[in-house]
């Protein structure tokens, strides 16, 4: 039986009740010195559970999954946080050299029966909601669903789904989530090169780049905000700049491009040789496609690079994107100056510490802004 | 490659590529310029453009990637539709139809400027000033286009001389247009400014445009007047204004004439003194007195491409120093080289921006496409009028020379600019063309304004490529 709980939590939080889809009839739960959760089943029969040393304390409003058959709990949404995300499948058509997440063939439906359980329970004031795999259009109808439901129950929430785009070669399919006129629903939509034979090896999957591509085309004709990501390795930097120039020439309408730092987990780690380019040396070729993108008013950002490693001019573009549970600052970050600003290392960088962390001992006046980044609209 | 075994490693290209249409044109001895459909271009040699036409290009030839991103070969599907999008969005500007309207609210003026056949100095009211009834009848006209934004600029003469006009059309304009975008430019010397004038143009966020043709010693030189003290009225009015109205609201225009040749720096560097941000390398139009004092003012090409490229780098060497201060024409120019957006320059686009861009209706009621038009006018030849303020809106558009002109003129069609590599960056200027060389077709192996754009087009495409410094700062103007 699974379960899913709001958590609301009253006396200082020594007392938990819990307010399930599921099992309404239930509901006190007590947190014994907020380590024991108590809660009735769908029999009505009184349960314990004493929640793992390593579980974060849940707060009010949290979700959690209770699977008690598999003896597991875990949250499914945090109230305080801002990157709380959707996972909607494990399944993806295609198989990126970096995947940080790599794709499983399972029979994982199970998931997105769970989310569209638990999307009423989400607090309203939620400011944005994620929602990734793995590849969520293989959900197919059930993706719709869900983005409804996100719509219906989530009125002042911004939706980011990260998606191949791939399913949207289909004009009818684009036309499907145009069609739910969310009100705050953004695409973030991988190009890995201006080449369809660089993209697609880099993604395994031949046809790809020419799918994403008409994906996107025919995202933009119903109207649906894309962002365009490009991560940055070995594969992609020789042509970034390139690339850039291709999304800022046949994507001018995106609302922007993120240009993302490598995350070493997953295919990334196994393939970390062909893929390891040190941050500090490519400053350079990201200056310049930072340069085609803004120098034609596409709105730019770089994800996943702490300052330290960047050139200053870049500082403006930098922003802190690595989600809260997974993200680290370390030794030399402790006296940096700038550490507020800054995004801070991966937790998995301890596979490889990009070159060049240091902390600077006083923040820089104002960033110096070469002439060529004016931030500039349209 | 040090991949995992289970990944593949990258395909070589499968497909055979198509060759799309494209242009070319030699950028210098060495180089050449090649440009897409959809206006994307690649600075590349002979020997490349001969084999990528020959299907010889070699798939390890340096640049066989760029031509297949930029469109020139295609493996995909998906080509054809982003050419077109690029078309598309370049030409996304003309469903707006009509967005300035120029109303000339008197010829009286207090200067005598060589470059300039309509100005009067005269006492009298009634023969050079618009009519109440004149600017109602515009004003209607005005408000029959389309256009979301509206742009009114007032001409002269000395525009301030009938600023009781002008605070007519303003208030008229603002009930009319109540829900649009309306902006007013005020063209002017600040000569007759006064405080209520001041005040009244800082409350109705009015805009002035004032003529600069450089130090002291140039602009009185050029455009004299009583006293020939122009140079300092400008100078002390200007202060007054942004004083009261910021920095912003006032702009320059100058006109390069014969003496202004020899002093390029000098112009750019009065242009920054004075604290503008923004310079129009401008040449002299060859209209009107212009055209009647040639000799006098009056200059080839060549000259004044030269002028331009030491003015611009003048322009460019401030902006490294940390001063802010753009090019317009080179503005105008790298927006259309280096991306799909619109421009809303009248004579620098295809069609011609006249008419659908801009109209003009003058001090006594007749309706001109252009500026330029009205200053033919005066010289005895109407051709650019097409009707009076009471005739009928559909009237104007279509049933004057307007539309032959514009479909005539397209570069997409004219001979030489239909297979000119450089046809989506430059434009069509089809009064110019009829006024020296007799139609609005042309003949462009003699037309100044030809050899003018393709000589600053190609010195852009140059500083782009071969100078790091000039290119930050000519993309640090974009988009």
């Amino acid at each position: 039986m699974i379960l899913h709980s709001r958590i609301e939590v009253q006396d200082g939080g020594k007392h938990i009740r819990r307010v399930g889809q599921r099992v309404d009839d239930c509901q006190t739960a007590l947190l014994a010195a907020g380590r024991i959760l108590q809660f009735n089943d769908e029999e009505g029969i009184v349960r314990y559970i004493a929640l793992p040393e390593n579980l974060h304390p849940p707060q009010e409003g949290d979700i959690l999954r209770i699977d008690l058959s598999a003896g597991t709990i875990g949250f499914l949404y945090r109230k305080a946080s801002p990157h709380n995300a959707l996972f909607i499948t494990e399944r993806c058509n295609s198989r990126c050299i970096m995947c940080s997440q790599p794709p499983r063939s399972i029979d994982d439906d199970y998931l997105i029966e769970e989310i569209l359980e638990m999307l009423p329970l989400v607090s309203a004031e939620t400011v944005e909601m994620g929602i990734t795999g793995g590849e969520p259009t293989l959900l197919g109808e059930k993706l719709i669903q869900v983005i409804q439901s996100l719509k219906n129950n989530l009125p002042q929430t911004a939706v980011h789904m990260l998606t191949n785009g791939r399913a949207f070669k289909s004009q009818q399919w684009a036309k499907r989530i145009g069609d739910i006129q969310h009100q705050d629903l953004m695409l973030g939509i991988p190009v890995y090169s201006d080449i369809a034979r660089l993209h697609d090896f880099i993604v395994q999957s031949q046809g790809a780049f020419d799918e994403t591509i008409r994906g996107i085309l025919n995202l933009a004709s119903h109207d649906v905000p894309i962002e365009i990501r490009v991560v940055t390795h070995k594969q992609s930097l020789p042509r970034l700049r390139e690339t850039a120039l291709y999304i800022a020439r046949n994507f001018p309408f995106v609302r922007q491009v993120a240009l993302m730092g490598l995350e070493l987990v997953g295919f990334a780690r196994s393939n970390i040789d062909a893929l390891w380019e040190e941050p500090c040396e490519y400053g350079d070729t990201l200056i310049e496609a930072v340069s085609e993108l803004s120098c034609r008013g596409v709105k730019v950002l770089i994800f996943n690079h702490p300052l330290c490693v960047l050139p200053q001019k870049l500082w403006p573009y930098a922003v802190k994107s690595i989600s809260d549970w997974k993200n680290v600052y370390i030794k030399e970050c402790e006296l940096c100056a700038v550490r507020e600003r800054c995004g801070g290392l991966f937790a998995s960088s301890e596979v490889r510490r990009p070159k060049g962390i240091k902390p600077f001992s006083e923040a820089p006046a104002s960033p110096p802004q070469c002439p060529a980044f004016v931030t500039a609209s349209l | 490659m040090n991949l995992n075994r289970t990944f593949l490693q990258p395909e070589k290209n499968s497909q055979p590529a198509t060759l799309l249409p494209f242009r070319f044109v030699p950028l210098d001895e060495l180089r050449y310029v090649a440009v897409n459909a959809g206006g994307e271009h690649i600075v590349t040699d002979r020997n490349a453009i001969e084999s990528l036409i020959d299907g010889k290009l070699p798939v390890e030839h340096p640049q066989a990637d760029d031509f297949e991103a930029r469109h020139f070969l295609s493996r995909e599907k998906t080509t054809i539709a982003m050419l077109a999008s690029q078309i598309r969005t370049r030409l996304s500007g003309l469903p707006d139809f009509t967005g300035l309207h120029m109303f000339v609210v008197t010829l009286r003026c207090d200067h005598s400027c060589q470059y300039c056949q309509v100005s009067r100095v005269s006492e009298d009211r009634a023969a050079f000033d618009m009519t109440p009834e004149t600017a109602d009848a515009a004003l209607a006209h005005v408000f029959k286009s389309p256009s979301p934004h509206i742009k009114i600029e007032f001409q002269g003469g000395e525009t301030l001389l009938n600023f009781e006009l002008i605070k007519y059309i303003i208030e008229k304009a603002m009930i009319l247009g109540a829900n649009r975008d309306i902006q007013f430019v005020i063209a002017t010397n600040l000569g007759f400014i006064d405080e209520e004038i001041i005040n009244y143009c800082r409350d109705k966020q009015v805009f002035f445009s004032v003529s600069l043709d450089g130090p002291a010693f140039l602009h009185d030189a050029n455009r004299p007047r009583p006293g020939n003290d122009s140079h300092a009225r400008v100078k002390n009015a200007l202060h007054r204004v942004r004083n009261s109205l910021g920095v912003e609201r006032v702009s320059a225009l100058m006109t390069t004439t014969k003496l202004s040749l020899s002093y390029p720096k000098e112009i750019v560097d009065e242009y920054v003194s004075l604290g503008f941000d923004t310079i129009f390398l401008r040449p002299l139009s060859d209209y009107g007195f212009a055209s009647r004092s040639r000799g006098k003012i009056g200059y080839q090409s060549n000259a004044f491409v030269d002028f331009f490229k030491v003015a611009l780098d003048r322009v460019i060497k401030w902006n490294l120093k940390g001063t802010r201060i753009v090019e317009a024409y080179t503005h105008l120019l790298l927006r259309r080289i280096l991306t799909s957006y619109p421009t809303g320059y009248v004579d620098l686009q295809s069609p011609s921006g006249m008419g659908i861009g801009a109209l003009l209706y003058n001090y006594n009621g007749k309706v001109y496409t252009a500026d330029e038009g009205r200053m033919l006018a005066e010289m005895g030849d109407d051709t650019f009028c097409i009707g009076h303020v009471n005739d009928d809106y559909g009237n104007l558009i279509h049933g004057s020379n307007l539309v032959p002109m514009l479909r005539e003129s397209m570069v997409e069609a004219v001979p030489m600019c239909s297979d000119c590599a450089f046809n989506l960056y430059c434009g069509t200027d089809p009064l110019y063309h009829y006024r020296s060389q007799g139609d609005w077709v042309g003949h462009r192996p003699t037309s100044d304004f030809c050899f003018r754009n393709m000589e600053i087009i190609k010195h852009l495409i140059c500083l782009l490529e071969d100078d790091r410094e000039s290119r930050e700062v000519l993309m640090s103007w974009m988009p």
